[in-house]
């Protein structure tokens, strides 16, 4: 029993990890109906840029962990929108109207490109950092002697996850930009039509969607202390399973998905052969899209006569 | 026009502000190992030097779309010329500098001559195509006898032969089909491994293995495909993909089966069709080739057997190819790619038309795996990762969904590009991400557009 | 006279909304039935349920094949197809990179499938399936002729003009040998003279051929001109049936059509 919940615990933070970066994945889809197959390395690269700000920070005498943590994920927020945003403008943009799957192979062939720049510009080599935030709490203590703690860092991914989804839902319903960004989503042509400045709309996605991975990746640097260029491609498939789970274009879906998968991994790493995690997950990815392709939050979609 | 140098600045600044932006972290610090732990190096030399290559840039693009041709041409070309004498603070950024200054101003220079810098290819192309490909069978067909043919370039050539027969394969279910399959790699390794597993633990000899190896690789083509071929293209694209990655898994934990990471020697050599072995001392009732033929023995002989081999299979798959496009199957498959409702309502089973060219596409893909495993003569899963199917798409989509000829430039192009320039091997990649790119971008039919009609009136 | 398709009590939600609300009628043999009715009426909805690109709630669809009733609700879309039901859409969809020439090929699909046994006797290139090639390729040069695109046979279907689109895939749905020959909107973004010719392509192939016909149209003049009989669609109900002449002085038609006179009677 006290495993088990120790996995759950293990697993939610797992989960909230590939939630942040699902929900990415699940707004781009939602309003260009593109996979963004360059996502996973975005938030590869927000890890690389939050472990420089830490590594630049501390060297400049800075100690206090609350101030490297907050400067660090915002740092790799800004950048790694910016990265989102420049990677709208310059390769995607232009293909709008392209033939049907010319964005994915762009994308294929741009998420090559970072991981390669990633590796040539920091080498590839594994890349390590010793625990910033360290202690945690018992929560239980089994009958064979096994304990149950909560680290004080999970703790942190789980207000951060939360802290989050409630901003974003927030800007969805509330703002005008969310406004934008679901009229833009349900029909690009007609809000244009309405007003809506849709490339706006689009390049506010991109930079929303790498912002969050690149938290994402900040929090894995934290959490696992080790980080190298190809980390993006598994993470990237893992948030894309995520969100086609929850139902691509569902933000609590996304979430839901990223939560789900985590525990399914973490389960089954203790309960069965650790080696196949991944295999499971690729199979969650194909019996959803078999059987219940709009995922579990999302809308079924009617093939257009 | 007084505007437009001051407009072209602005447009080169913030470019330029962006791109430093971008850069600070990743290439203005460089993670280094430490005794306490990781260090920080800093490169302000290479960080400097790109932001200028991205201002200089830009400037020029933007003076060129103002109409300020001629002075860019002239201008960039000395940038050019410039950039080989100033030092740089890396060979990269030297040849980044070089050759886009050059690119810009070819760019100029297309402009002020009045045509496109692409579009003058096609024509060009469409002409050479009605001789290029005998051209090459005959060049193919003849390399091993020419002088220079000495080991490594019959290797290079049955790689790029392989990879040329992978995207014939591949050609019927993307080019034809028009279905993107990520995880083309997983047939080719089902195909290696089955010749692999029963040649060395079964005493399976080539001949045998290579029909078993396209009947695994089509079986499991079909056990795929039943379930996925309903998806939406790229939800399929990302299935195939999560497939492929789950064979190369398997086959790195299943140990009993595969030896997991430390892969399978002794796959079976192909015999000189059953006839005589390629060894010096035959096993006791064989032949040895070199005494059948009565020539000293040499090694090369099996390359070079395998080489005709590899030819020969490609140029199968290349009139098998041909000829089904003609069929009713073929169209229907070119039809399923074009609209598949419309395909629908004329009485076509969409299931089982892509079905048809999903299990054709793995069989091919098996047949090159059994290949590779008697080129190797060892396989391992590392052969089989995603790049390895990332690679094969790219060389049907690059080379021109459909294409048979667009297949054979882009295999050379991917192959022979990184054996000739091996000091740049590292950048190999990265230039295969740009050109993926570049090619969506500009060419988004592939390097060969031209489609020729299965069927013609009067 | 029975009827060959005969629609009994059809019926089509999506999510809440009635997109069809049980509509009876039959389509008569070698007759041409004009479906009409308001945008929005359900016009398309009930052809998709028809050609079998929607499962439809309830109700049924019965096709008569050589006297024997054959439900179509349900069955999928290919299988439809080959029983004898061609449609064309209202946003035209062609093979757009294949020639005029392949389209017309593409639609004898599954005749040229049972020649080519599997593929095997073509990839040998047996005599039959040269056989059976060579009278693909006359049906399509003949049709290719009645709708005057023969001098385009190998140019890519893309690079037709509009109605010379239209005119494509109407020959195209006749080539796959239908009994019944579903029209969505023939008409919509051609000109006047173009349509006049449409009218008489469409009366034409009819009688030749012995088709029925069933056409949504908006463009009443062509509606009144061609069709033996009408079906007026309103919210998905049926609230009119008849002869030309009766459902012209039909008041429901009138109090449906009357929010919006201008575009619909033009």
């Amino acid at each position: 029993m006290a495993y088990f919940v120790q996995q759950l615990i293990n697993g939610l933070t797992l989960g909230s990890i590939y939630g942040l970066i699902a929900i990415g994945y699940t707004m781009v889809y939602g309003i260009i109906g593109m996979i963004n197959f360059a996502h996973g390395e975005i938030y590869m690269i927000g890890a690389f840029v939050g472990l420089i700000t830490i590594l630049a920070l501390m060297s400049a005498g800075i100690a206090s962990v609350p101030i490297l943590l907050i400067l660090a994920i915002l740092v790799a927020m800004v950048i790694a929108g910016l990265y989102g945003w420049t990677i709208e403008r310059l390769i995607y943009r232009p293909l709008r109207g392209a033939p049907r799957l010319a964005p994915l192979i762009s994308a294929i062939g741009l998420s090559i490109f970072l991981q390669q720049y990633v590796q040539l510009t920091q080498g590839g080599r594994v890349k390590t950092l010793p625990p910033l935030i360290s202690g945690g709490f018992t929560l239980m203590r089994g009958d064979d002697g096994f304990t149950v703690g909560i680290s004080n860092f999970q703790i942190v991914v789980f207000l951060l996850t939360l802290a989050l989804m409630a901003g974003l839902t927030l800007i969805i319903n509330r703002t005008e930009l969310g406004r934008a960004q679901r009229a833009a989503a349900a029909d690009p042509l007609m809000a244009a039509l309405c007003g809506v400045d849709v490339d706006r709309t689009i390049s506010v996605t991109f930079i929303i969607g790498a912002a969050l991975a690149a938290v994402a990746g900040v929090m894995v640097v934290l959490y696992y202390g080790v980080i190298d260029f190809f980390i993006g491609f598994l993470a990237g498939l893992k948030a894309f399973t995520a969100a086609v789970l929850g139902g691509v274009g569902s933000l609590p879906g996304a979430l839901l998905g990223g939560l789900v998968l985590g525990l399914v991994e973490s389960f089954w790493s203790a309960y069965a052969d650790a080696a196949y995690k991944d295999v499971a997950a690729y199979a969650i990815l194909v019996l959803v899209l078999i059987f219940r392709p709009s995922g579990l939050m999302g809308r079924p979609e009617v093939e257009k006569v | 026009m007084a505007q437009l140098p001051f407009k072209a600045a602005r447009d080169g600044a913030i470019a330029a502000l962006i791109a430093g932006l971008l850069a600070l972290p990743l290439v203005g610090f460089r993670l280094v190992d430490q005794s306490g732990g990781e260090g920080l190096a800093n490169r302000w030399p290479q960080l400097v030097a790109m932001i200028i290559l991205v201002f200089v840039g830009r400037l020029a693009l933007s003076l060129i779309s103002g109409g300020a041709v001629r002075s860019v041409l002239f201008f960039m070309a000395a940038f050019a010329i410039g950039s080989l004498i100033i030092p740089w603070p890396s060979q990269f950024l030297e040849v980044v500098a070089v050759g886009g200054a050059a690119l810009i101003a070819m760019r100029a220079a297309f402009l002020l001559l009045g045509s496109r810098p692409f579009g003058s290819m096609s024509g060009a192309v469409g002409l050479a195509g009605r001789y290029a490909p005998w051209a090459m069978i005959a060049f193919a067909a003849l390399l091993p006898l020419l002088p220079f043919a000495n080991r490594g370039v019959l290797d290079t050539g049955v790689m790029i032969l392989t990879y040329v027969l992978l995207g014939w394969g591949l050609n019927i279910v993307t080019g034809l089909a028009g279905l993107l399959d990520l995880g083309y790699a997983a047939f080719f390794a089902i195909g290696a491994y089955t010749a692999a597993i029963l040649g060395s633990t079964y005493g399976f000899s080539f001949w045998a293995c290579l029909p078993l190896a396209a009947a695994f690789a089509s079986a499991a083509g079909l056990l795929l495909g039943f379930p996925v071929l309903r998806l939406r293209g790229d939800y399929f694209a990302i299935v195939t993909l999560g497939f492929g990655e789950i064979i190369r898994i398997v086959a790195n934990n299943w140990r009993s089966l595969t030896n997991g990471s430390q892969g399978i020697a002794g796959a079976p050599r192909p015999s000189f069709f059953g006839i005589a072995d390629f060894t010096a001392s035959p096993a006791p009732g064989h032949t040895a080739f070199n005494a059948l033929f009565g020539i000293p023995y040499n090694p090369i002989h099996r390359i070079i057997f395998l080489y005709y081999l590899v030819l020969g299979a490609a140029l199968l798959v290349n009139g098998f190819t041909l000829r089904i496009r003609r069929l009713p199957i073929g169209r229907a498959w070119e039809a399923l790619r074009e609209d598949e409702i419309a395909a629908q309502a004329l009485g076509i089973d969409r299931r089982r038309v892509k079905l048809t060219a999903f299990a054709i596409g793995a069989a091919w893909g098996g047949v090159g795996g059994a290949f590779f495993a008697a080129r190797q003569g060892f396989v391992s899963p590392e052969s089989f990762g995603f790049m390895e199917s990332v690679a094969v798409t790219a060389i049907v989509v690059l080379g021109g969904m459909g294409s048979q000829l667009g297949v054979v430039f882009a295999a050379v192009l991917y192959v022979g590009l990184s054996e000739l320039f091996r000091p740049l091997e590292e950048y190999r990649m990265l230039v295969f991400g740009i050109a993926m790119i570049a090619i969506m971008r500009f060419r988004p039919r592939g390097l060969i557009s031209t489609r020729r009609p299965t069927a013609t009136l009067l | 006279m029975t009827a060959l398709l005969s629609i009994k009590d059809l019926t089509m939600r999506f999510g809440g909304l009635v997109a069809i609300d049980s509509v009876s009628f039959d389509v008569r043999p070698e007759a041409i039935t004009a479906l009409i009715g308001p945008n929005g009426a359900g016009k398309t909805t009930l052809f998709n349920c028809v050609t079998g690109f929607y499962r439809p709630r309830s109700g049924s669809i019965r096709l008569d094949c050589s006297g024997r009733l054959t439900e179509l609700s349900g069955q999928p879309g290919h299988c439809i197809a080959q029983l004898g039901i061609a449609r064309t859409f209202q946003n035209i969809r062609l093979f757009a990179n294949m020639t005029v020439l392949e389209n017309l090929l593409v639609a004898q699909h599954a005749e040229l499938m049972r020649a080519s046994a599997f593929s095997i006797a073509g990839i040998l290139g047996l005599p039959s399936y040269r056989r059976a090639e060579k009278k693909a390729l006359d049906k399509a040069r003949y049709w290719l002729d009645r709708v005057g695109l023969l001098s385009r046979a190998n140019e890519p279907a893309q690079f037709l003009s509009y109605g010379q689109q239209r005119r494509l895939e109407i020959a195209r749905a006749i080539c796959s040998g239908p009994r019944l020959l579903c029209l969505d909107e023939p008409a919509a973004g051609l000109n006047s003279r173009e349509t006049i010719e449409l009218a008489s392509l469409v009366r034409a192939v009819s009688q030749e051929l012995g088709l029925a016909v069933l056409l949504i149209e908006h463009d009443m003049s062509l509606v009144m001109e061609i069709s033996d009989h009408i079906v007026v669609l309103d919210y998905g109900r049926k609230i009119a049936e008849g002869s030309p002449a009766s459902i012209r002085g039909d008041k429901a038609v009138i109090a449906a059509y009357l929010g919006e006179p201008d575009g619909e009677a033009a």
